[in-house]
């Protein structure tokens, strides 16, 4: 059993969760995930470290709340437990001194790009950081972000926080300007991670993209995250989850990530009963 | 001495018609008086083959004489002296090859159904109000590290446990057993049964740490610092595909994935549990082993119409045990034998709805000895599936390897391994199983497991390598 530290929202339907896993906070790295499971009927969750920190032994994740699983794991509070967690999985983020780069990414990427642009400042990097969101409620860690780059570009698809945009336009400013950016990172939807590598592409910068296909065993067992790159078949688990964008077969992995909609859709239907029916009065917060 | 039936006591079982639409075992097991009956058939040979035919020698004749007599308890004593997995080997070891293929009786009839009375006296023991233990030797004060939980990591933890060692098992799932959780279906083999063998070590005093990849929480060479010998027992996790067009349609599983989802994750009483699986109407299954039959066998249980195997060659080349292939016939799977797939076609949302096949010929034998199977040119045909299950095996996890220096890895990705020792190229650290041979048997893991096991205890006492 894994014991919750700590909850915090950080904006609609999306949470924080710091959980006590001291061996795998020591050994974690930027763009590594962990996988797990919150009861025993439950799924194995594939979710990226949003941040570890070793001394305290805690190891922190975000996630969003899109099917069952993460709507329950969204209802457990500080003092409750989940029964497995298995990482730090996938290869590390390749941290160098490249000169400027620009990190990228959309709604729930931004924890997942966090610990990836912070270590990418330590090792000399000049980090520009463009995060995007739907609108102005669903901004997330700006502070953060903000204090682990040089420059922070932040838009909304909306405006409403006064920068209207897709995080690809703010990258064209930015390319614009007459920026030479020697790589680009970005996280977040497969199309938003498609575009921007299109766009770099045109450009010819580096892009390094971070897949999140489906997965189920994530040790290189299954293969159920099989993506293309290059035309060679790949397991994100073990030779991923990161890749070089411009080689990415994105389409067919947007089509790969609908396998189970169907029955995503009927869990959650079944969750919501499940929670409106029982009379007993337990909200989230 | 009475005359011996010249056939075997059968063993009930579900018909076929029923059972394919449930997930419960197809055999029953004996009865007391099957079994005893079933015992009194052994000749009690002198010098017996079937010992010999066995990778971890069971005392054969010793635990069937005790049936025989009615006493059951001192039938597990001896088997426990040897084999702490006997309800796993009764029912998954190809016992036609190993013990019963050496057994005298078969030469003028059938063999002494071995398999059958191993399975029943490790049932009758689960019945008991407890169960018998094995003898531990003084603590010899070492430590022994285990890398997977699977039959080898079992049984070497089993034999180093009695021997006074402290054994600690690192399994990267979060429910130990290995491919016996994972891999072999309910139908098969009840999970149930796996916990109970595994809970038996475990009472030994072996450590289970569960969710723990080896290779990235700690390497082999963080693990010596801790341990006086490892043993490395992390099978053949990594699937093969065939690198044909449209393999990564919707719909397409490898054996491994679909079987995970279905044993490990019990995706068949999805939504119950939270992880689900397609049930398809029309599955197809790419393969002729063991895995491929539990596949096809899968797939009638989850609601298949159709479940059809395509395997290249013929009947005869088919590694899969006779009993599997005999159990998937009986149940309706269709064999389209000599035909392989070349291609998968999608519709417009990229689900696979065909497959496209080319019969085949068998040429000249091949390596493996094996008639090779030859394309005839011009026969492509196409068979509708919305489900393609890719069971044509698996290749070694490469995590371990390549997280260790140091230790000697094949072609083919297997480490290697002096096959009396378990020894590998790297001082204190031992392999088995899969992970050297390339995806085989339970009972063969189990063997190198005990090979290895002897050979550790070895260099833990004398500290020679």
């Amino acid at each position: 059993m894994v014991k919750i530290l700590g909850k915090k929202l950080l904006a609609h339907g999306v949470k924080r969760l710091e959980l006590e896993a001291p061996e795998i906070a020591r050994k974690a790295r930027p763009g590594q995930f962990v996988v797990l499971r919150i009861h025993e009927e439950g799924e194995r969750i594939p979710l990226t470290i949003a941040d570890a920190r070793p001394d305290e032994g805690v190891l922190v994740i975000v996630f969003q709340e899109v099917g069952k699983s993460t709507m329950l794991l969204g209802t457990l509070n500080e003092g409750d437990s989940i029964m497995d967690l298995i990482g730090p999985l996938g290869k590390p983020t390749e941290i160098e001194r490249f000169g400027t780069v620009v990190c990228v990414a959309g709604g729930v990427g931004t924890p997942e790009i966090y610990p990836v642009a912070r270590a990418l400042r330590q090792a000399g990097n000049r980090v520009i950081g463009i995060i995007g969101f739907r609108n102005r409620e669903l901004i997330l860690m700006e502070d953060e972000m903000r204090r682990a780059v040089d420059e922070l570009i932040v838009c909304t698809d909306d405006g409403s926080n006064g920068n209207k945009g897709l995080v690809t336009d703010m990258l064209q400013r930015v390319i614009d300007r007459g920026e030479k950016i020697d790589r680009c990172f970005a996280v977040g939807p497969v199309i938003m991670m498609k575009m921007v590598s299109l766009l770099t592409k045109k450009h010819n910068i580096p892009t390094i993209v971070s897949l999140n296909p489906i997965m189920l065993d994530a040790t290189g067992m299954c293969g159920v995250c099989r993506v293309e790159v290059d035309g060679e078949t790949k397991f994100a688990c073990v030779d991923g989850p990161e890749f070089d964008g411009h080689k990415v077969n994105f389409d067919l992995l947007m089509a790969r990530l609908k396998t189970y909609v169907n029955e995503e859709r009927q869990a959650v239907e079944l969750f919501r009963q499940a929670q409106t029916g029982c009379g007993c009065g337990r909200r989230e917060a | 001495m009475a005359k011996v039936s010249p056939k075997r006591t059968p063993m009930k079982e579900q018909a076929p018609e029923v059972r394919r639409h449930n997930f419960d075992e197809v055999p029953f097991g004996y009865t007391p008086e099957e079994a005893r009956a079933e015992a009194q058939r052994c000749l009690q040979c002198k010098k017996p083959g079937c010992v010999e035919g066995c990778p971890v020698q069971v005392d054969i004749p010793g635990f069937i004489r005790h049936i025989a007599e009615g006493n059951f308890l001192e039938a597990m004593k001896v088997m426990k002296r040897t084999n702490v997995l006997p309800a796993i080997c009764g029912r998954v070891c190809p016992q036609e090859t190993q013990c019963e293929g050496a057994c005298v009786l078969g030469r003028k009839m059938e063999p002494v159904a071995i398999g059958n009375l191993e399975r029943f006296i490790a049932d009758w023991e689960a019945t008991q109000p407890e169960c018998v233990m094995c003898e531990i030797q003084p603590a010899t004060g070492k430590k022994v590290a285990v890398i997977g939980s699977g039959p080898a990591g079992l049984t070497l933890a089993g034999d180093m446990r009695k021997l006074g060692h402290e054994v600690t098992i690192f399994e990267a799932l979060h429910k130990p057993g290995g491919v016996l959780m994972y891999g072999i279906p309910e139908f098969r083999l009840p999970k149930a049964i796996v916990e109970r063998e595994v809970n038996f070590v475990r009472s030994m005093g072996v450590k289970l740490e569960l969710n723990y990849v080896v290779g990235k929480l700690k390497t082999v060479d963080e693990l010596l610092e801790e341990f006086d010998a490892v043993f490395i027992g992390t099978g053949a996790g990594l699937p093969l595909f065939m690198n044909i067009p449209g393999e990564n349609y919707l719909g397409v599983y490898s054996a491994n994935e679909y079987l995970t989802r279905s044993n490990l994750m019990k995706a068949y009483l999805f939504p119950k549990y939270d992880t689900p699986i397609v049930k398809g109407k029309n599955v197809a299954v790419i393969g002729g082993g063991n895995v491929a039959m539990d596949a096809a066998r899968t797939a009638l249980r989850l609601g298949a119409e159709r479940s059809i195997l395509i395997y290249r060659r013929s009947r005869d080349e088919m590694p899969a045990r006779a009993a599997e292939i005999h159990h998937a016939e009986e149940e309706g799977v269709e064999f389209q034998l000599l035909t392989n797939p070349v291609r998968y076609i999608a519709d417009e949302n990229g689900w696979v709805r065909e497959v496209e096949c080319i019969r085949m010929e068998l040429g000249e034998p091949d390596a493996s000895g094996r008639r090779r199977p030859v394309p005839v040119p011009g026969s492509e045909f196409r068979i509708p599936v919305d489900t393609v299950v890719i069971a044509i095996g698996n290749s070694p996890n490469p995590l371990i390897p390549q997280t260790t220096p140091g230790l000697e890895v094949s072609k083919r990705g297997t480490v290697v391994v002096d096959p009396d020792t378990g020894r590998t190229s790297k001082k204190g650290v031992f392999a088995g199983g899969d992970i050297v041979t390339g995806a085989a048997t339970v009972i063969l893991a189990m063997g190198a497991g005990r090979i290895a096991a002897r050979s550790m205890d070895e260099y833990l006492r004398t500290g020679r390598w």
